[in-house]
């Protein structure tokens, strides 16, 4: 379990130390990878972390799935390699049509950041070895537009191929059917708006983070 | 140079007396040009110039062997060991959140967070302590609804989190809200770099968003006179200036490479009074000068005056100072960040500002740069107590209708809809967040990110209602409860960053309670061994010729020395007993400057009970080492609302109660008698407890126990916990959360 991580830093990413960090902490191997760059240097598994690419300008995400590294994710993803988003790379990958759906404003018409209880729904993804469906994790949110939303016809296939990965026990921002977290078709592209790197640590208040993050380490 | 006297209206407009205009015709020789005044009128100001409070700010101890940079720099900045230095500051944004509050909050975090990076420090922490006018008032409302977008549209943007702060309403803050930002960050010791051009021919590279003709003379026609009625207040709009957090973010991280590189020899960022500021002050303190190109400025439209470019505040923007040869990789590092960036400037030996256009071109202005700051006006003005002080002082702020059960519910307020818009947790070093007694975050290398096993608590306080009744015991009390606050966590303090907030200097009343509150503030750090090492004067804060009640806000930075385990924090536990440590008031004791007095008694004067600053020092530090031993399952600050809220509060964050023996009236629920925290330990752990509190000297006693469902302070008052829940988790959202009117 030492694969090496490439985390993608986007003018206004701000959470790629953090994703450094806890992958590190995890005994794993992690880089940050310039937006501007189109080599993914040999990495085998791609983070695009949480923050606000591009100040989140026009619409989130609408901007960075431009960046010449967006192309060489979509080829790594294309073939297999393991690729999450979190918040604000979740976000993206829905933007550069790696993940299907949506993500718009929170119903409240606030931005939120409080701890969140989210549940396993499937564990078909690179998020979910060691994990049983319906395991309940603590992990902590922070988005203004986290509330999920897709076609009836996408929504039925997600339930149907098990693609959500994640879903909220107490829904904190009006996504379709809870959904905290949901996967493409192969299970290798994974895009969650709760941050797991945000709870690796008692210190912080939960280290429920840790199981996502060592499962995507060594799948 | 020679220019001809203008009329005397337009130093006036600019803000300047005509003593300060005679002033600066001596200090140049003749008559200053347009341009030049306009220089002149925005380093004078109030707010860039302190020349009202000066004098008294001079009396605050500010040294000590962990003390690297004091006041007068970009920011304050301590060594707390393992190569490590902490850069702190706090600022007011007070006029303009009036104004635009959303503008006006989201520039305020800006500004402070380039005060810290100044310094070579990735800021890691803000914290916002807000004062609002009343809930019931659509335009306070209004206000504070913007002003929390504010701070969280820009702050969560950028990329800093929010892990603490206040938030208060009351009348005196109705036509004058007050924003204070406080911002921290870390750096390696050995990359401190200091806001100084020197070096004859180095080049100052403006760094950041193109200069526009936003904030024009927001130092001096805003930020330094009071609001009335009957002047447009919104004509003030354009002195606001409007932020770009993306922009800001982009220039953080290209200044810290710059740094990080060694690529710059002095920094400075702009702010108040724009490039006149920056380039001035870096020259006068590397004792050189400077010749500043306008026509190398990056401007946003054509056309701008000389004047205009000069004292604009657009925001996002840094001064470099760089030898000649780092240029190109300044200039790299800079098209990667995508940051415009124009060698503006070229220092030079002669220590005079010159304004040109072209660096060959035509002289527009031409003054020495130290005369914009070493000769700004000083001005020790007249003060008095309030005539009716002694009158005030016999009022008895125990007397009004009473109801326990009724004025506890009123007093308790959830702020978790504030801080729950605020990314609080970025960086993964929040340990406790908002809505506890300080914060503490974890303290790790900001090279290498290596655990200290240590951490830094912050706290910031302010209280209007006792520094009103007494400015200078209410400012010993308020220092004297942000220690107290992050003893809650484990901390001891380290240094104290200040921002006063008051009325129009130019009434006595006014100058006499910041100089009252000086000494009292003076009087608590020392006693608690915590230097002051920066602050802020916020002046004519008031609407209507009516001053605001004096509000020192006090930002406190302490350190934990052994950080294994999260404090216990302030939820109750079950089967505990329940302490109050520090001094036992009298029954007798005084309700002057309660939350009480002010909001159900309906008495605002009075004297505040006795305070023992001595007594509060040793109860702080047995605090911060009962919390570090863990020898506590819960600890709150007793401070606005008595120990009844605080007891309120504690019982609410974890859903269990408590009984007390003797409670059940109000002066012992609400009054704020200073100095004292309640405490939770396991029963068979109170002898061990006592013995070691006797030894300190704190006085220590057991009030009750903790357990069921409802709070009973005595036989006649029982709340029960859903009340209390429901009173205060609702005020918030239910005010604010449904979208407010527009003012």
């Amino acid at each position: 379990m030492t694969r090496r991580v490439g985390v993608i830093r986007f003018p206004g990413t701000n959470c790629e130390f953090d994703t450094v960090d806890a992958v590190r902490v995890l005994g794993g191997e992690a880089e940050i990878l310039w937006h501007g760059d189109s080599s993914l240097k040999n990495v085998e598994a791609i983070v695009i972390p949480g923050g606000f690419a591009h100040g989140d300008y026009l619409r989130c995400g609408a901007i960075a799935r431009f960046s010449p590294v967006m192309e060489a994710v979509a080829s790594f993803a294309r073939e297999g390699g393991p690729v999450l988003g979190i918040c604000n790379g979740f976000q993206v990958l829905t933007e550069a049509g790696l993940l299907p759906g949506a993500l718009q404003k929170n119903v409240g018409m606030k931005f939120l950041c409080s701890m969140q209880q989210v549940e396993f729904v499937s564990t078909q993804n690179v998020l979910g070895k060691g994990s049983a469906a319906g395991d309940r994790l603590q992990i902590p949110i922070n988005h203004f537009e986290g509330n999920y939303v897709c076609s009836p016809e996408i929504l039925s296939r997600l339930e149907t191929q098990e693609q959500i990965v994640l879903r909220y026990t107490d829904n904190p921002n009006g996504s379709m059917k809870d959904i905290a977290g949901v996967c493409n078709e192969s299970g290798n592209v994974v895009g969650m708006m709760p941050h797991p790197e945000r709870a690796t640590s008692a210190l912080m208040g939960s280290s429920d983070g840790a199981a996502l993050l060592k499962s995507f380490l060594s799948t | 140079m020679s220019a001809a006297p203008e009329d005397a209206s337009v130093h006036r407009a600019l803000g300047l007396s005509d003593e300060e205009y005679q002033q600066i015709h001596n200090l140049l020789g003749r008559h200053p040009n347009h341009l030049e005044l306009a220089m002149y009128s925005v380093m004078w100001s109030e707010h860039c110039s302190y020349k009202s409070s000066k004098v008294h700010l001079k009396r605050l101890p500010t040294e000590a062997p962990w003390v690297l940079v004091g006041p007068g720099e970009n920011a304050g900045v301590i060594d707390v060991g393992d190569g490590i230095a902490v850069a702190i500051r706090i600022e007011s944004h007070n006029h303009p959140s009036a104004i635009e509050p959303y503008q006006g909050a989201a520039t305020g975090v800006g500004g402070i967070l380039r005060d810290i990076f100044t310094m070579g420090a990735r800021p890691i922490a803000v914290m916002d302590p807000l004062r609002f006018g009343p809930l019931d008032d659509p335009r306070s409302r209004w206000i504070a609804e913007g002003v929390i977008s504010g701070v969280s549209g820009y702050g969560n943007s950028v990329g800093v989190p929010t892990v603490g702060g206040e938030i208060v309403f009351d009348e005196t803050y109705k036509g004058n809200p007050l924003v204070n930002v406080l911002a921290m960050g870390v750096l390696p010791s050995e990359r401190l770099v200091l806001g100084q051009a020197s070096g004859t021919g180095n080049l100052a590279i403006l760094l950041g968003a193109a200069t526009g003709r936003d904030g024009i003379g927001g130092v001096s026609v805003l930020a330094s006179a009071g609001f009335d009625e009957n002047s447009e207040d919104t004509d003030k709009r354009p002195s606001v200036q409007v932020g770009d957090p993306f922009e800001e973010k982009r220039l953080l991280e290209a200044c810290l490479e710059l740094l990080e590189e060694g690529l710059v020899s002095g920094i400075q960022d702009l702010g108040g009074a724009g490039i006149t500021c920056a380039t001035s002050e870096t020259a006068s303190r590397g004792g050189a000068g400077m010749d500043v190109d306008v026509s190398a400025i990056h401007s946003r439209e054509e056309g701008m005056e000389p004047f205009e470019l000069m004292t604009s505040e657009s925001q996002e923007r840094m001064l470099a100072i760089v030898e000649p040869q780092h240029l190109e990789r300044v200039l790299q590092i800079s098209a990667q960040w995508e940051i415009t960036a124009s060698v503006i400037g070229r220092v030079t030996g002669n220590g005079q500002l010159r304004v040109l256009d072209g660096f060959e071109g035509e002289v527009l202005a031409e003054l020495p740069a130290s005369t914009l700051h070493d000769d700004a006006p000083e001005y020790n003005r007249p003060m008095s107590p309030p005539g009716d002080l002694a009158a005030r002082r016999l009022s008895d702020a125990s007397q009004g209708p009473v109801n326990c059960v009724e004025d506890l519910l009123a007093l308790v307020c959830d702020p978790s809809w504030v801080y729950s818009q605020y990314d609080h947790q970025l960086f993964l070093n929040t340990v406790v967040g908002p809505g506890n007694d300080g914060t503490l975050l974890r303290l790790r290398h900001p090279s290498t990110g290596e655990e200290t096993g240590r951490g830094l608590a912050l706290s910031t306080d302010g209280n209007h209602r006792w520094c009103y009744v007494d400015p200078r015991q209410g400012t010993q009390m308020v220092v004297a409860e942000a220690v107290m606050n992050i003893a809650c966590v484990g901390a001891d303090p380290l240094a104290v960053v200040n921002c006063l907030n008051f009325g129009n200097p130019e009434h006595p009343e006014v100058m006499w309670q910041l100089s009252e509150a000086v000494d009292g503030m003076s009087e608590a750090c020392i006693a608690f061994n915590a230097p002051v090492v920066g602050g802020n004067v916020s002046l004519y804060n008031e609407t209507n010729s009516v001053d605001i009640a004096p509000t020192p806000v006090i930002g406190v930075l302490g350190m934990h020395p052994n950080l294994t385990e999260p404090p216990p924090g302030i939820g109750l536990p079950a089967d505990s007993l329940l302490l109050v440590l520090g001094q036992e008031p009298g029954s007798d004791v005084s309700m002057g400057g309660s939350r009480w007095a002010w909001e159900v008694g309906g008495c605002k004067d009075g004297v505040l009970p006795e305070f023992n600053l001595h007594e509060a020092v040793r109860t702080a530090s047995f605090v911060a080492d009962s919390v570090q031993k863990q020898k506590l399952k819960a600890v709150h600050d007793i401070g606005e609302g008595g120990l009844a809220v605080a007891l309120a509060e504690m019982a609410i964050s974890s859903g269990i109660g408590a009984k007390l023996n003797n409670c059940d009236n109000h002066i012992s629920m609400f009054n704020e008698s200073g100095g004292r925290v309640l405490v939770a330990v396991e029963n068979g752990d109170l002898d061990d407890f006592l013995e070691t509190a006797v030894a300190k000297g704190v006085a220590a006693k057991v009030i009750g126990q903790t357990g069921g469902l409802s709070l009973e302070f005595g036989p006649t008052v029982e709340i029960s916990l859903d009340d209390l829940i429901a009173a205060s988790q609702n005020e918030l959202p239910e005010a604010l959360g449904q979208g407010t009117v527009s003012a």
